[in-house]
């Protein structure tokens, strides 16, 4: 199944898809060493996003957070890709200076955590494979 | 969207890669946003600057960004995690110190003006009415846009580092007079006067407007207001409400420009304005701690300290956060030594939000609404706000 959104930063990966509903907050709520989520009564708290791909509604919480994800790139615990319902600046942000690339206006319902997906940031593309 | 030659330019790297970096940060909101097309804009205010919300991360980021990039507009930063001066007699510390110096330096390779000040509009930052400018600092894109009638969105960090590198912003939300317009009328039926007044207001406001998802107010009933006053509003306001924007009849320049909304109404009387500063003041309260100048205090409330501190002395710390050129002019005055003789504080480049101050006392006493807010979410202290005369009687008692 082929989904199109919107592209938001280049580069294509393929990569197992971690999915939550709630927003992610990168500064305060996902550890840049870790790659953990450690917001307190997330969904994916205790989880690792490190090498996934990183699917969620929209991003919320301070500016700070894109340069969080930057961290993240540098420290190889970033994820491999984002997909977005609704891109936020921070997000957007933090994907094009981290290079991570990302896609929003996606459907987020019909990509299960698990899933092996493609990202394609180039032209805005999801593929659950 | 549509762009221009040199923008394009940018885009591929034609003027290195700090600039490339920015447009591709530019082009990707203007695209998200529905921006037609890139502006050029007067100044730049960049947040994110201290150490405490940069981390390595960050500066990172700042350093690799800096080994090219060289700003083309006017821009100023604000306030840092220190007084860069005066940081040991504050308690902070040297590895803190060292880091936090390592971000300013970063700042000023790449021609920024780092004068660390979240009142850019006070010390040369200073745009005109109409002029399109790319702020960061929540509470002077406020006072730019509604004040000054200035336009500006609410930049984070790397976007105004972004629009600083190229000139640029893409045009899209208040850079657009349709997006101007006030959204919900606020009557004001009481007497408001005084920083800490103002501030009370801006949270009653700020408080209505989440409850309403609106972002834009129209005021009316303020006869009169000085830049202090607006100053300690925009802070309140912009932190409760998340505001950028606002309309006060014969106060702001743009009040008169788009029709009075009549679809959404509510009043202030003197009750909610007693509720809410009932709000700000916290019990069981042990004030150990006397901060004014947020957002940092004006050379008019410096020069008013120094009356109510001659020949006094203060009994608590007692904190007084300026920018730095405005500490010059109070050396150079002689405010500074009376404040200074009294046993009061200044905090230059930096500010009680700011600084890494958590958990080191136990109740704060402000001026500010905003203070309030960030002395208990970030500090974990107890608050109570006062005007700038009760500030200074608490700090001698």
């Amino acid at each position: 199944m082929k989904l199109m959104g919107r592209k938001i930063y280049k580069g294509i990966v393929e990569a197992e898809a971690i999915v939550t509903h709630d927003g992610i907050s990168f500064y305060g709520g996902v550890d840049p060493d870790t790659g953990k989520v450690v917001e307190v009564g997330h969904e994916l708290e205790g989880h690792s996003i490190t090498g996934k791909v990183l699917v969620f509604p929209t991003g919320k919480g301070s500016t700070v957070g894109s340069y969080t994800m930057y961290r993240m790139k540098k420290n190889n615990t970033a994820p491999v890709a984002i997909v977005n319902k609704e891109i936020d600046t921070i997000i957007a942000v933090g994907c094009i200076i981290s290079e991570i690339p990302c896609v929003d206006k996606i459907d987020i319902n019909n990509i299960k955590t698990g899933q092996k997906i493609i990202v394609n940031g180039s032209e805005g593309s999801v593929e659950v494979k | 969207m549509r762009l221009e030659q040199e923008e394009k330019d940018m885009l591929e790297g034609k003027y290195g890669k700090a600039a490339q970096k920015s447009m591709e940060i530019l082009t990707a909101l203007g695209e998200i946003f529905d921006a037609e097309n890139m502006i050029d804009v007067y100044g730049v205010q960049i947040a994110g600057v201290s150490y405490a919300n940069l981390g390595e991360a960050g500066l990172e980021f700042l350093t690799e960004m800096a080994e090219d990039g060289k700003v083309r507009v006017l821009t100023t930063l604000n306030p840092a995690g220190m007084d860069r001066e005066n940081w040991q007699a504050l308690g902070i510390d040297k590895e803190f110190a060292k880091n936090q110096n390592r971000a300013i330096d970063a700042f000023a390779r790449m021609g920024i003006i780092t004068t660390c000040s979240c009142t850019p509009y006070l010390i040369g930052n200073a745009p005109h009415y109409g002029q399109h400018i790319a702020w960061a600092e929540s509470s002077a894109v406020c006072y730019s846009n509604s004040v000054i009638g200035a336009r500006t969105n609410r930049e984070g960090g790397p976007s105004a580092l972004a629009a600083a590198l190229t000139g640029k912003t893409p045009n899209y939300g208040y850079h657009l007079e349709k997006n101007r317009h006030g959204q919900v009328l606020v009557n004001i039926n009481a007497p408001v006067k005084g920083t800490d007044e103002f501030g009370v207001l801006g949270k009653i406001i700020g408080d209505k407007l989440v409850e309403l998802g609106k972002k834009i107010p129209y005021i009316t009933g303020i006869l009169l207001a000085t830049v202090e006053e607006l100053k300690s509003f925009c802070a309140s306001v912009a932190t409760y409400g998340g505001t950028a924007l606002f309309h006060m009849e014969n106060v702001t320049p743009e009040y008169n420009k788009y029709p009075k909304p009549t679809k959404i109404v509510f009043e202030i009387n003197q009750n909610e304005l007693d509720i809410a500063r009932g709000e700000l003041i916290d019990e069981d309260l042990e004030i150990d701690f006397v901060s004014i100048g947020c957002p940092h205090a004006s050379i008019h409330e410096i020069a008013n300290i120094a009356k109510l501190l001659d020949g006094k002395k203060v009994k608590k710390e007692f904190w007084i956060t300026t920018a730095r050129p405005t500490k010059r002019i109070a050396d150079e005055v002689g405010y500074s030594k009376i404040i200074e003789d009294a046993g009061a504080k200044f905090a230059a480049d930096t500010c009680c939000v700011v600084a890494p101050i958590k958990g080191r006392f136990k109740g704060i006493m402000v001026d500010s609404a905003k203070a309030c807010y960030y002395g208990r979410a970030k500090n974990k202290f107890k608050v109570k706000i006062g005007s700038i005369e009760e500030c200074v009687e608490e700090a001698i008692k």
